[in-house]
Parts: structure tokens; C-alpha cells; sequence
């Protein structure tokens, strides 16, 4: 469009010459006339808003209660964990990585501790990946409970969130016997446990795989065949499986659409291919699929749980794979004598230099894919660290999910995704 | 009816004003424990004893809290719509009576404020009044937010107000009346049900009605699951997102007021208000029986709001205009057809 002969039009705006048809008269519509910023009203949700889950920011284009144009903005919670992890040693990126996903920070420690074990060629003993997976499913259920309970919240189920951190509670309660953390736990270690289990670890797992599915049944009965809840979540942020395929979305936003991709089946670690489990699968991708996805991915996880404490009961193996050079000396000894103090001190001090290449390592978290890739340069500080967070990529798709929706479906959609900011900032 | 001296009814009005406003404070009390309760918490337990004196120190608070008005805000407005809110919930307790009029110190006195003759009307223009406070005060608070809560407000109370008020006729039909007065002692007479002989409750014969009056009730008092004018989740609180202090407070109090007032105009309408054993001959027995009729719809309040999910905007309407327009005109089409037929005018 070119500049030179603007003439100011009847709404104010410049009319230009090319703009003009060739004959005939000029008429001016009205959805031209009235401005378009002044039919719409632009709405900022976030970064402080309650059901944006944290510092997610949405600028949101309505017209009456019907969104036109959905932009979110993320970045307030961005710490650089990548970039943190470029500048320490191998242990000690780990404890960043709990900062990611802080809802289900074992997945995150087990996803980043699996990069770096496959970079040093270590593989943990039988013993520690039986209760890597105790500990990845126990969290799984977690931040599950996480997500049903703030999704009903923004959807005004007030009293579902009470109940949900109250299950939750339990299970931060056998993180807090199994390591002395609740949230941010720093729970895997490259090889393996370096700590033993704690004696009665296994009835507290075991009272909580009892009183849960009695605790789900009610979160059954309060909204899955709650008229309210139908209405507000069938049929909402319909994504047809093309549609996740193509914004790459993984865990149960890509599953609810009926794609079948679970990287513990497809390409399974640690003792999953020995576990049985199902895969649920959604039909018609909107949010009460996805909530069907995720509720019966808690069930599962009860069944993973509940296979594995039956195995890790009679094993008396060891926890840690100790012949590796790569990991951590035994604790064992360092009170009493000086060479076992002086080679866990240096090893600490100096870290691990794993041989130059790459790896990387995905694990399914409760959000999707979680993936660490790590580049070694030889010396004991990761050369590139990078983290791919599912809940960011999945976040791609609101935008696309809430044009033409209503103003009370952006927190059903911000709430079906399942993002942590953190995860979603890193 | 018994012409009192006015002094008299300006005591009683006295009296109900502050039985009102304890009340309303003693409803979040009651809320807040049921809640807990619900909720598998404990609900306030550290200001006094069992947390009593938690709605007194919530009034405290809220007194000395900054008064903050937005610098875009319409002043005016913005000042007196909680007034608006306010005022008109607490008005709508003139036209409930609590009794008859009974004899007492000496005197005959009447146990309501005042007996209009269109007291149902009454509390329903003063309830759809209300609305405006909420309107003005989101309009003049000049945040989006707000602006939007207001407009849902405005639509909901105009849909959900219909309901509300048609399907009343079928009562006003029956008893004849639209005066609360009249209503109540049109439900102290016996009805025959084959062998019992039951109090002429208008719940027994206008089933369809009462649920319908229910769910415009909640509905018009902006509670769970039709709280979407303050849609905490989506609207920050909606209407009153820029109103802090007491300003906010009477919003606060306008609400409970509400509740309580269409509290105690459902038990007055459906469950016979003051009746119940014993009631006739101590009047003593029938507050306390009205009283606890609206306690029970005040828990009920309450229990919905532990339990559902909100409807979202559209459904709300949807379910106002396509399923209780037609109920309600139906209840009335049916009732007037009883009616009739009852006294041979119909065929």
C-alpha cells in the first residue's frame, strides 16, 4: 500500500486511491465503519489471575462473551534452567529440574538422571528402576490430582480441589519418608538410590494404593456424570487427531484425541515393558476425554504401583550401580575411614566428565513427553542442556482451541492442557 | 388485620433489621462450618470459642480496611451502588410474616412489618431493584472484568427473574392472594390426602413450582451453580473485582441478605411459613419454625455450592428460556386448568 495519496475516509482512517473500486459508488460497511478495536474488547488475563495457573498471561480479543483472537504470553516464570544446567556439574543439575514440573518433580529428575545415564553408559540396578517406576507413577498420580483439582476449581467444582490435595498429601507424605522432600525432591541419582529405602516405606505405599480407588470413586461420582460438567466439558476444545499430530502435543491432549503414543509403550524404559498396563485412549479430543484419559491413567498407575511393590518386596539386590566410575561412591565409610571420605570428596568436588557425545532421554510424564538432551564435551559440565517440556509445546494449541469459544472455556482449556509455568518457562 | 401504632411497627422493623444483619453475619459462619465441613476441613476454629466470633472479627477487619476507589471509577456511582445492593435486599423482610398477630404484653401485635397487599410483588420488584446495584457498580468501577460481570448480571437476573416470578402464579392462584399474609394463612387450613390430614402446604400442590422457584431463586442471588457475575475463576470476582473495605462489605451483605430474605419468602410461599405442630397456639413456635424452614433452604444454598461446577453464560440462558419458560407456563396452564375445573367453570 503505498502512502502518497491517503485522503481521510469517513470513519477517520485514510482511504487510499487503490483501495477505491475502479466504478461505481464507495460504500462503507459496517464493520468497517465502526473501528474494529472499538467493536472488540481486548481482555488480559494473567499474568496475576487466579485460573491461569500461575503467570500465564492470555490477551484475549472478545466480542460480547465469544473469543475472536487468543494470544498467550509465557516468560514470567523463566529461570533458564538450561542455561543453569550448562553451568554446573552433572549431580547438580538434577535439583533444577524439580524446579521445572514442581507438581511431579521425580518424573522431571528421572527424565534428566536417565539423559545422563545414557550419556556414561550406567544402567541401574533391577532393584532402583523397580522403585523409579514406584516413584514416577506415585507422582504421575500427583500431579494428576493437581490438575483435576484446579480444572474443577476453574470450572466452580469448589470442593473438588479440597479433596484432590488431600489424596496428594499422601503421597507427598511417601516422598517425604523416601527422600525428607515433599516438593522440589531431588529424588534419582545417576546409578541408581545411594540412600537405602526406609524401613515401613512399603505398607505407607501400600495403605495408599488401598484407600485411593475408594477416594477416585468419589471424584467419579461428584463429575462424570454430572449434568454440569457435561455440559461445560463435552464438546469443548475439540482436537481432532490430525490436529494434535500436527502441534506435536503428547501425553493424554494427544491420547484423548485417540492418537495411541505412550512412550512407556512405544518405547519403553526402565521396567515398564515387564509391567502391565493399559493405554487409555479418548475418541473425540475435547476436554471430558481428556478427563476420562487422565482419570483412568490414575487407575493404571494404581495397577503399575501396586505390580511393582509386589516385586520390590522380596528383592534384596542393590540399589546402586556402584562398578560404574560414573557414580557416586557408597556413603558408606566416609565417617570412619579417610580413603573412602577422600574419593566420595572428590568425586563431589570434581563431578563426573562423561565421554564426548549426546543422549537423550524422554520419560512420560503426567503431561506428555518429557524429554532431556545433553550434549558432553568431555569435561564435567554438561555442554548443551536442553529440556522439552510437554506442557509448552502442548500450550501451542490454546490459541488455536479458543477461537470461538466462550470466555468460561479459556480456564477449561488452560485447565484441560495441564501446564505448569514452570515446566512451561523452565 | 390489626392497626397497631406505628411506633410499634417501627420496633418490630427495629428488631428484624438486626436479627437480619446478625444473621447475615452468622450465615458466613454457617457457610464457612458447613463448608469445612463438606469439605473435610475445619472451617474457622480460632476466634472464640469454635470460631464464633469469626463473622464479628471479618467486620472488624472489613471496617478497617483502605477504602480504595479506582482513579477512573465514576465516584458517585461507584459510592452508592453497594447502597443499591444493599438497601434493597434487607427492604424485602417488610412484607415476610413470621405469624399472625397474636396478644402479647398486653397488646395485640402483628408479627410482620407491614401487610401489603402485593407483598409477593413486593419483594420481587425489590429483588430484580437489587440488580442495578450490581450493574452500576460494575459499569462504574471501569474494569473489564467488572464491565463484563455486570453485563451477565444484567442478563441473568432479567432471564431468571421471569422464572421466578411466574412461577408464583400458580400459588397466587390458589391462594387467591398475593398478599404473603393471606398466602400464609391459606396454607393453615387442612387438606385431605385419602386418609391424612395434612396442612395445606402449596409445596403438596405446586411440586413443579417450587423446584422451578428454587432454581430462579439461586439464580437470582447469584450463588453457585449460577454465580457467573462473580465467576471467581474466569471474572476475578466479577462486579466487585474494585471494590475493597466496606464498600465491598455490602455487597457481601447485600447477597446473604438476599439469601436469606428469598430464604424465608420460599418457606413463607411453599413450606407454610410459620405452620407447623403446635404453631397455632404459640406464636413462639412458629418463628422458630420459619426460621428453621429457612435454614434448611439456606443449607441447601450451601450444599449446592460445595457441589457443582458453574454453567458457563450460554447454558445458563439456554436453560432459562428452553426448559423452565416452557415448565413454569405449563405449571400455570395446568394449575389454572385445576383451578377452574375445581370450582365447575372449566367444560
Amino acid at each position: 500500500m503505498s502512502s502518497t495519496v491517503a485522503q481521510p475516509g469517513t470513519d477517520g482512517m485514510p482511504v487510499f486511491a487503490e483501495d477505491m473500486p475502479p466504478t461505481g459508488t464507495y460504500t462503507i460497511s459496517d464493520e468497517v465503519a465502526i473501528n474494529e478495536s472499538e467493536r472488540l474488547l481486548t481482555l488480559n488475563m494473567g499474568p496475576q489471575h487466579p485460573s491461569t495457573h500461575g503467570v500465564l498471561r492470555v490477551v484475549l480479543k472478545l466480542e460480547g462473551e465469544v473469543i475472536l483472537d487468543c494470544d498467550p504470553i509465557i516468560g514470567y516464570l523463566h529461570r533458564g534452567v538450561e542455561k543453569l544446567g550448562e553451568s554446573h556439574r552433572y549431580a547438580q543439575v538434577v535439583p533444577w529440574t524439580d524446579r521445572t514440573d514442581y507438581v511431579a518433580a521425580p518424573m522431571n529428575n528421572l527424565g534428566c538422571v536417565m539423559a545422563f545415564e545414557k550419556l556414561c553408559g550406567v544402567e541401574s540396578p533391577e532393584r532402583a528402576q523397580y522403585w523409579r517406576v514406584i516413584m514416577s507413577e506415585l507422582s504421575r498420580i500427583a500431579s494428576h490430582l493437581v490438575w483435576l483439582g484446579t480444572h474443577a476449581l476453574d470450572i466452580g467444582a469448589l470442593s473438588m480441589s479440597l479433596y484432590c490435595f488431600r489424596e496428594r498429601e499422601l503421597i507427598l507424605d511417601v516422598f517425604e519418608a523416601f527422600c525428607g522432600a515433599r516438593l522440589t525432591t531431588n529424588m534419582m541419582e545417576i546409578g541408581g538410590f545411594s540412600r537405602p529405602i526406609p524401613d515401613g516405606l512399603i505398607p505407607q505405599i501400600r495403605e495408599f494404593l488401598r484407600v485411593f480407588p475408594d477416594r477416585q470413586k468419589e471424584y467419579d461420582d461428584l463429575l462424570t456424570a454430572n449434568p454440569i460438567w457435561l455440559a461445560r466439558t463435552k464438546d469443548v476444545g475439540v482436537i481432532p487427531a490430525e490436529t494434535a499430530i500436527d502441534y506435536s502435543l503428547t501425553g493424554a491432549c494427544l491420547r484423548g484425541s485417540g492418537v495411541n503414543y505412550d512412550i512407556r509403550k512405544a518405547m519403553p524404559y526402565l521396567v515398564y515393558d515387564r509391567l502391565e498396563f493399559d493405554v487409555p485412549l479418548g475418541t473425540k479430543g475435547d476436554v471430558y476425554d481428556r478427563y476420562l484419559v487422565r482419570m483412568e491413567e490414575m487407575r493404571q498407575a494404581i495397577r503399575i504401583i501396586t505390580q511393582c511393590v509386589d516385586a520390590v518386596e522380596r528383592m534384596d539386590t542393590p540399589l546402586m550401580a556402584y562398578e560404574s566410575e560414573y557414580v557416586i561412591p557408597p556413603h558408606k565409610g566416609t565417617m570412619t575411614t579417610a580413603e573412602d571420605m577422600q574419593r566420595h570428596f572428590v568425586w563431589v568436588i570434581k563431578g563426573i566428565s562423561p565421554p564426548v557425545g549426546e543422549a537423550y532421554a524422554a520419560v512420560e510424564h503426567p503431561k506428555g513427553e518429557n524429554g532431556y538432551y545433553v550434549v558432553s564435551d568431555g569435561s564435567s559440565i554438561p555442554y548443551r542442556f536442553r529440556v522439552r517440556s510437554p506442557d509448552f509445546v502442548n500450550l501451542g494449541v490454546l490459541s488455536h482451541l479458543a477461537k470461538g469459544a466462550m470466555l468460561a472455556d479459556v480456564v477449561a482449556l488452560i485447565g484441560t492442557i495441564d501446564i505448569v509455568l514452570g515446566s512451561v518457562d523452565r | 388485620m390489626n392497626d397497631q401504632p406505628l411506633w410499634l411497627t417501627f420496633i418490630f422493623a427495629f428488631l428484624i433489621m438486626n436479627v437480619l444483619l446478625i444473621g447475615m453475619a452468622y450465615m458466613t459462619y454457617f457457610e464457612r462450618k458447613m463448608l469445612g465441613a463438606m469439605q473435610d476441613r475445619m472451617g474457622p476454629t480460632r476466634t472464640g470459642p469454635k470460631g464464633l466470633l469469626q463473622p464479628i472479627a471479618d467486620g472488624i477487619k472489613l471496617l478497617g480496611k483502605e477504602d480504595l476507589i479506582p482513579r477512573a471509577a465514576d465516584k458517585w456511582v461507584f459510592f452508592f451502588a453497594p447502597l443499591i445492593v444493599f438497601v434493597t435486599a434487607i427492604v424485602g423482610a417488610a412484607v415476610i410474616p413470621f405469624g399472625g398477630t397474636i396478644n402479647a404484653f398486653g397488646r395485640d401485635l402483628n408479627l410482620y412489618i407491614t401487610d401489603l397487599n402485593v407483598g409477593a410483588l413486593f419483594v420481587l420488584a425489590f429483588s430484580s431493584i437489587g440488580v442495578y446495584g450490581i450493574i452500576l457498580g460494575a459499569w462504574a468501577s471501569s474494569n473489564r472484568y467488572s464491565l463484563l460481570g455486570g453485563l451477565r448480571a444484567a442478563a441473568q437476573v432479567v432471564s431468571y427473574e421471569i422464572i421466578l416470578g411466574l412461577s408464583l402464579v400458580g400459588v397466587f392462584m390458589l391462594a387467591g392472594s398475593l398478599s404473603l399474609r393471606d398466602i400464609m394463612l391459606e396454607q393453615q387450613t387442612n387438606l385431605e390426602l385419602g386418609p391424612l390430614t395434612v396442612k395445606n402446604w402449596f409445596i403438596l400442590s405446586q411440586p413443579l413450582a417450587f423446584i422451578l422457584f428454587m432454581i430462579a431463586a439461586v439464580a437470582e442471588t447469584n450463588r453457585a451453580p449460577f454465580d457467573l457475575p462473580e465467576a471467581e475463576s474466569e471474572l476475578v470476582s466479577g462486579f466487585h473485582t474494585e471494590y475493597s473495605a466496606f464498600r465491598f462489605s455490602f455487597y457481601f451483605l447485600g447477597e446473604y441478605i438476599s439469601m436469606i430474605v428469598v430464604s424465608l419468602f420460599a418457606a413463607t410461599l411453599f413450606l407454610g411459613g410459620p405452620s407447623g405442630p403446635g404453631s397455632s397456639d404459640h406464636w413462639y413456635l412458629g418463628i422458630l419454625y420459619i426460621l428453621i424452614k429457612a435454614i434448611v433452604f439456606l443449607f441447601f444454598y450451601i450444599w449446592l455450592r460445595a457441589t457443582l461446577p458453574r454453567f458457563r453464560y450460554d447454558q445458563l440462558m439456554g436453560l432459562a428460556w428452553k426448559v423452565l419458560l416452557p415448565l413454569v407456563i405449563l405449571n400455570i396452564v395446568v394449575t389454572a386448568a385445576i383451578r377452574l375445573a375445581s370450582d365447575g367453570l372449566l367444560f
